[in-house]
């Protein structure tokens, strides 16, 4: 039987399909592994289902490649937090760990294969000065935007812009609300916050409680525009539900969680594409939990229409005639959840027709 | 089959359609161009290299030279150089197409190939001794390497030493010799039966000229070589040949600097990198004359062979 054309979820859902693949189908999943960055996770996968030793000899560095990079970055990380712990030490509150920085401190199965390059740190909105300076005495510095987009920045988005360190090629996200103010769907950071736990070894470092950890990724996933990551984050929220669902009561407490925080709608996309791309294993009253916060059934076929393609890795095998629309689409949505259209349209004429031909330097 | 074997109609018709399959030391290669200086550039300097018919073939690099598309070409068409879709290249004029296909292999290399420590150096052997050459602005590396090579050395690779992390050996990457202004005429004249391709002008280094690899580095080119000296090559125009011994602290910082993926592999670049400082001898080597400097490789190399030292 021939494969279907999306390679990478085909064998995260069936790994021993890798043993009837042809020499083209290696080719078609290292190209597309590659594009979703997750040749290092499919390497994971294969070495734990001990089917590493079907990789073909000529495909095998790939995937090794991959991993030696994905532990050089573990690695890193693990040295940077140290750093962090040290010098966030003076503060007093705690500072939040978020997506890959905390699968890593709290040594989750999310952190297989990861490549991280970047930290995201949350901290209270009235403290933000207070730790970008901390991080400034560090030699951490701000990435030089153009006028526009820092203007932009302070104004509309939930961030500060990245912080990098003058030596290192590591990235610091300083945030204070994991969505824009101005969104649709806005949990309350606050919230989030009070229900963190500690991390042992990173003390003053803090990680969000495991529904909270799966809702940030739900509600990222539809509102990142490029959804460059796509594939790869809906692969880090299959890992943490996978990993989460051993807990007691877990289930409930994630649909309680999504139900205050009034996140019912991404965490059923979430769920709905989890499943299609990953098979994740979801409980039926789970399901039937979520089915208010399903759409109409001809918005429903939109939407999979669009993100099964959204999500797929971003390689031309992949691609169809929808997917330029569906890209397009996408933009457009995340745009809008993010903001309303009295700041939505001029935001997009400026980088439709401004932007491209004004050309500023970078202040570094 | 070889490249050469393919008529040049035929290599043209499959650059322009599904691609030629290459193999150029541990990496393949899927090219694909619609250019006829791309073809005309395989065809010069490939020739000893073994194709296959891309189809069901397993392929490390896809990558691909052709003009910009309509839309976003503006008054004078420029090429784009693309691995699978991703192009880190600005564009470029017409008559860099295939410079930039050299270019963009080096690149695909050095982003990749995390199996070995990579330093952007030349590497080249004779009596399974290598020398790793590292790179320097106008260092007159290739040319000092293309003097070697026309005088019996073994060519492992122009641009890219790819040390194998567990056994420290270097593997080949035979590929081309880029040669730049000047030293095109001084090799012509080292030697006149050197192959180049023709000569791309405009480019922002000056003239290019690539120089066939030999054909029997071409066919050893999977047999690794035990590295045995680091040596900092500088050209000048007119002086003495100097060679001094170089401190190990010395030559490690600067090979970390060289390193395409030093930082990359974390400890591991340390550990591999301190066992080839460990298991070389390193100098500076200044010279003008190319026979003169060629004599200098020949007696290094054959003091190995008859115990004694190199000076």
């Amino acid at each position: 039987m021939r494969a279907p054309a999306e390679l990478v979820s085909h064998v995260f859902r069936n790994p021993e399909a890798i043993q009837g693949f042809s020499m083209e189908d290696w080719d078609t999943l290292v190209r597309q592994g590659r594009k979703a960055n997750l040749l290092a996770r499919l390497h994971a996968l294969l070495i734990q289902a001990e089917l590493d030793a079907a990789i073909p000899a000529v495909a095998r560095w790939h995937f090794e490649a991959a991993t030696t990079l994905a532990e050089t970055h573990q690695g890193e990380m693990r040295r940077e937090l140290r750093r962090l712990r040290a010098l966030l030490s003076g503060l007093d509150f705690p500072v939040v760990l978020l997506k890959g920085a905390a699968y890593v401190a709290a040594d989750l199965p999310a952190s297989k294969g990861r490549l991280i390059e970047d930290i995201d740190l949350l901290v209270p909105a009235e403290r933000l000065g207070e730790v970008e300076s901390a991080l400034k005495d560090a030699a951490w510095q701000r990435v030089g935007l153009p006028e526009y987009d820092r203007r932009y920045y302070r104004r509309w988005r939930y961030d500060a812009p990245q912080l990098q360190h003058f030596r290192r090629a590591m990235m610091i996200n300083l945030h204070h609300a994991i969505v824009p103010d101005s969104a649709r769907y806005r949990p309350d950071a606050n919230k989030l916050r009070r229900r963190a736990t500690g991390i042992p070894g990173f003390a003053g470092l803090v990680v969000l409680a495991s529904e909270d950890r799966i809702l940030h990724v739900a509600t990222l996933l539809f509102h990142d525009d490029g959804l460059s990551h796509g594939l790869r984050d809906l692969s880090d929220l299959d890992l943490l539900l996978r990993q989460a669902a051993n807990e007691t009561d877990f289930w409930p407490r994630l649909l309680a969680r999504a139900e205050e925080m009034e996140l019912d709608r991404p965490l059923f996309y979430a769920l709905r594409y989890a499943r299609h791309f990953f098979a994740t294993p979801t409980p039926d009253e789970v399901r039937e939990h979520l089915r208010h916060a399903e759409p109409g059934s001809a918005t429903l076929k939109l939407m999979d229409g669009i993100y099964t393609r959204m999500l797929a890795p971003a390689h031309r095998s992949c691609m169809d005639a929808l997917t330029p629309p569906a890209r397009a689409a996408t933009y457009l949505r995340t745009h809008w959840l993010r903001r309303p259209p009295r700041q939505l349209v001029p935001h997009l004429v400026y980088k439709a027709f401004i932007s491209p031909y004004q050309r500023e330097p970078n202040p570094a | 089959m070889k490249l050469l074997q393919l008529p040049p109609g035929e290599l043209r018709r499959q650059l322009a359609g599904p691609g030629i399959w290459l193999r150029t030391g541990p990496f393949s290669l899927r090219v694909r161009s619609r250019l006829d200086a791309v073809a005309e550039g395989l065809g010069e300097l490939y020739g000893q290299f073994e194709v296959r018919n891309p189809r069901e073939t397993f392929a490390d690099f896809h990558v691909s030279v052709d003009p910009q598309t309509k839309l976003r070409q503006g008054l004078r068409p420029k090429v784009n150089f693309s691995f699978d879709g991703i192009e880190p290249f600005e564009p470029e004029p017409l008559d860099q197409a295939y410079p930039m296909l050299e270019r963009g292999l080096d690149w695909c290399v050095s982003e990749h190939a995390h199996q070995y420590l990579m330093i952007h150096a030349a590497v080249v052997e004779k009596n399974d001794q290598a020398v790793i050459l590292p790179a320097a602005p106008d260092a007159g590396k290739s040319m000092l390497v293309a003097a070697l090579v026309l005088s019996g050395w073994r060519l492992l690779s122009d641009e890219l030493a790819l040390v194998d992390r567990k056994t420290g050996w270097i593997h080949p990457l035979p590929r081309p010799i880029c040669l730049k202004n000047e030293s095109i005429p001084l090799i012509r004249a080292f030697n006149a039966d050197a192959y180049f391709s023709g000569i791309s002008r405009n480019s922002a280094n000056g003239s290019i000229a690539y120089m066939r690899p030999p054909k029997e580095s071409v066919r050893r080119q999977h047999e690794p070589a035990k590295p045995r000296w680091i040596i900092f090559p500088k050209w000048i125009a007119s002086g003495e040949l100097e060679v001094l011994p170089r401190s190990k602290q010395q030559t490690y910082q600067s090979l970390t600097q060289h390193a395409f993926n030093y930082s990359q592999l974390g400890t591991e670049g340390f550990r591999v990198c301190s066992a080839l400082i460990k298991q070389t001898d390193c100098y500076d080597f200044q010279y003008s004359g190319l026979e003169e400097a060629v004599a200098v490789f020949d007696r290094l190399a054959a003091s190995v062979v008859t115990g004694k030292a190199g000076h």
